[in-house]
């Protein structure tokens, strides 16, 4: 699957919190989640991002709550896949559990706002169109595979438990 | 082969043989628990699969505890559909309004869970049973989906890092303190995907609502749980209520030649009371150098510490006492036992004498959910664990975070400040 859109940067640490705000956890439904997506840190996100971006991050995204509507407002919104130099363990699940795609990349650093990205999800390669760059990441372990490739894990467990 | 407990006890709840860190497994789970945010969620994707019953009734909590009494038209519908979630699958363990408290206050206090077990909560803060020497962890939604289903949840085997704290801890310093001078010393992402586990002689003198306190942090390093092996004290407290624990204790201690991808050895006899700073939790700094913040409000509470031997800290620096001109109070139990034991104690006198307010159990301004949002431009001292841009309210309001008795002193001198000055 290949994902190309532009980039949306940010900073490490990006928390729950900033990604969606407590107050907005009165739904589960992704689009109405997608509105108010990053508010806190940048107002006005959800309008200005367009359906195929990327969000770029420094490490350990995702960190705080538990709350799937982090990645579900991610997603509701329009981004298509979150590059990071790490991700926080339960956002990483979720993302997972999901369906979320994305990659963690050591070289964020050399990656601008507006800068054009085309990844390739299965063999985990990175192009950057606007500095014609390439940044490979390591593709997920098998166990993980299995759950994204079915689409996430309730269709994963709708496949091979619930026959 | 030698195991630390965190290892020992995911190993437990496989058919494997052997695990290693950074194995993907999957686990049987001894207990899932749900609240007002996470679970509607996973109610929605487990009806989306259409079956027609759960894993095993007896093995799901579900506790209406952030929004909750609800806040508003629909927060109360997401605590409904808890209702209605627990009456149809006959879950037992469902707490209305009235036997509510936060979650991880109140399965402690209720001993569903016990030494060894394997709990997965769709909530962060579920690595507080560690302190019980439990494998308890933070998931989301899909996953407690997927373990009504089955009672089961895929894992990765974490690294365990081994925290040793040595020395004679200061007046005043507790629980909070240590865990905040450890975010400081590593970082929010200082144990990133690992297991800490927390040990040396400071641990083994705290008691349990301290280490709870402790363990609760754990994910405010990064860390999928904060363990703690179960000693004497551990087995006083699952033995102590009445209650019996739901399930027969087994008490896992990591080998003696157990792999550790590092070992911290902290002297902790000169730390005094820590504050965090905005807008993250390892922003410390000691007490005596913030006493120039001015506070709007002061909130003492949350599943961090909100039991009953907070209160009782607070209530001795408050005890004939008045909260600052302009500074609003808020003392939050964090069970309707807790509340109980407050009134019965005097200490709730106490706190609404000084010109507190005394409420009943929510997680409520923690998150800025309801009971106490701050407004553009406030900062509110909390006994809570994350101070976040925006967390307790406006994206321009600003959260510390402390112990009791640095909270409770704050709030009679209206700024940050130390129990001695009181």
């Amino acid at each position: 699957m290949i994902i190309k859109g532009r980039v949306h940067k940010f900073g490490d640490d990006v928390n729950t919190d900033d990604i969606i705000a407590a107050k907005y956890l009165i739904s589960t439904d992704a689009r109405e989640l997608g509105i108010h997506c990053m508010q806190t840190l940048r107002p006005g996100f959800s309008k200005d991002v367009k359906t195929g971006d990327i969000i770029v991050a420094g490490k350990n995204f995702g960190c705080g709550s538990s709350r799937e509507h982090a990645p579900l407002a991610i997603k509701g919104c329009g981004i298509r896949a979150v590059v990071a130099r790490s991700f926080a363990a339960i956002f990483f699940r979720n993302a997972i559990n999901i369906g979320l795609p994305f990659l963690e990349c050591e070289e964020v650093d050399r990656i601008s706002e507006k800068d054009i990205l085309e990844i390739n999800l299965k063999d985990g390669i990175i192009k950057n169109l606007t500095n014609k760059e390439i940044y490979r990441t390591s593709a997920f372990p098998e166990f993980l595979q299995k759950i994204i490739k079915a689409g996430g894990l309730i269709e994963w467990i709708r496949r091979t438990k619930l026959r | 082969m030698p195991y630390t407990i965190a290892e020992k006890i995911l190993l437990a709840h496989t058919d494997k043989k052997h695990i290693k860190p950074g194995e993907f497994i999957e686990a049987k789970i001894d207990l899932a628990l749900g609240n007002d945010i996470t679970a509607p969620l996973a109610v929605k994707k487990f009806r989306s699969l259409a079956i027609n019953r759960v894993f095993n009734p007896r093995k799901i909590v579900l506790v209406p505890d952030h929004f909750a009494p609800a806040k508003d038209l629909r927060s109360a519908n997401q605590c409904k559909i808890l209702a209605n979630f627990a009456k149809e699958f006959r879950i037992k363990k469902y707490f209305e309004v009235g036997y509510m408290g936060i979650e991880h206050a109140l399965l402690p206090e209720m001993k569903m869970v016990s030494p060894g077990d394997l709990v997965i909560g769709a909530d962060s803060h579920t690595c507080t049973y560690g302190a019980m020497g439990c494998y308890s962890t933070g998931v989301g939604s899909t996953d407690l989906a997927r373990a009504f289903v089955d009672g089961k949840c895929w894992f990765k085997v974490p690294a365990s890092v081994k925290f040793v704290y040595k020395g004679q801890l200061n007046k005043w310093v507790g629980g909070k303190d240590l865990i905040l001078y450890t975010i400081s010393k590593i970082g929010v992402d200082g144990a990133l995907y690992r297991a800490m586990e927390f040990s040396g002689e400071v641990i083994r003198n705290l008691d349990m609502d301290n280490r709870l306190t402790m363990s609760n942090m754990a994910i405010e390093a990064g860390a999928r749980v904060g363990i703690i092996e179960p000693d004497e004290v551990t087995e006083r407290f699952v033995t102590r209520y009445p209650l019996p624990v739901t399930r027969k204790p087994k008490f896992y201690k990591s080998d003696k030649d157990a792999a550790y991808e590092k070992i911290y050895e902290w002297d902790v006899s000169k730390i005094e009371p820590l504050v965090a700073c905005p807008h993250l939790p390892s922003n410390v700094k000691p007490v005596s150098k913030l006493k120039n913040i001015e506070l709007n409000q002061v909130f003492i509470g949350s599943c961090t510490n909100g039991r009953i031997s907070d209160l009782r800290i607070a209530a001795r620096i408050l005890k004939g006492r008045k909260v600052k001109s302009g500074l609003r109070l808020i003392v939050i139990p964090a069970t309707q036992k807790i509340y109980l034991q407050a009134v019965q104690e005097g200490l709730a006198d106490i706190f609404v004498k000084a010109g507190g307010v005394f409420s009943t159990p929510t997680c409520g301004p923690c998150l800025g959910g309801h009971m106490g949002v701050l407004a553009m431009g406030e900062k509110c001292l909390a006994t809570t664990n994350r101070n976040f841009i925006g967390r307790m309210g406006h994206p321009k309001s600003f959260v510390y975070l402390s112990g009791p008795a640095v909270a409770a002193a704050s709030a009679v001198k209206g700024r940050v400040a130390h129990p001695e000055e009181i």
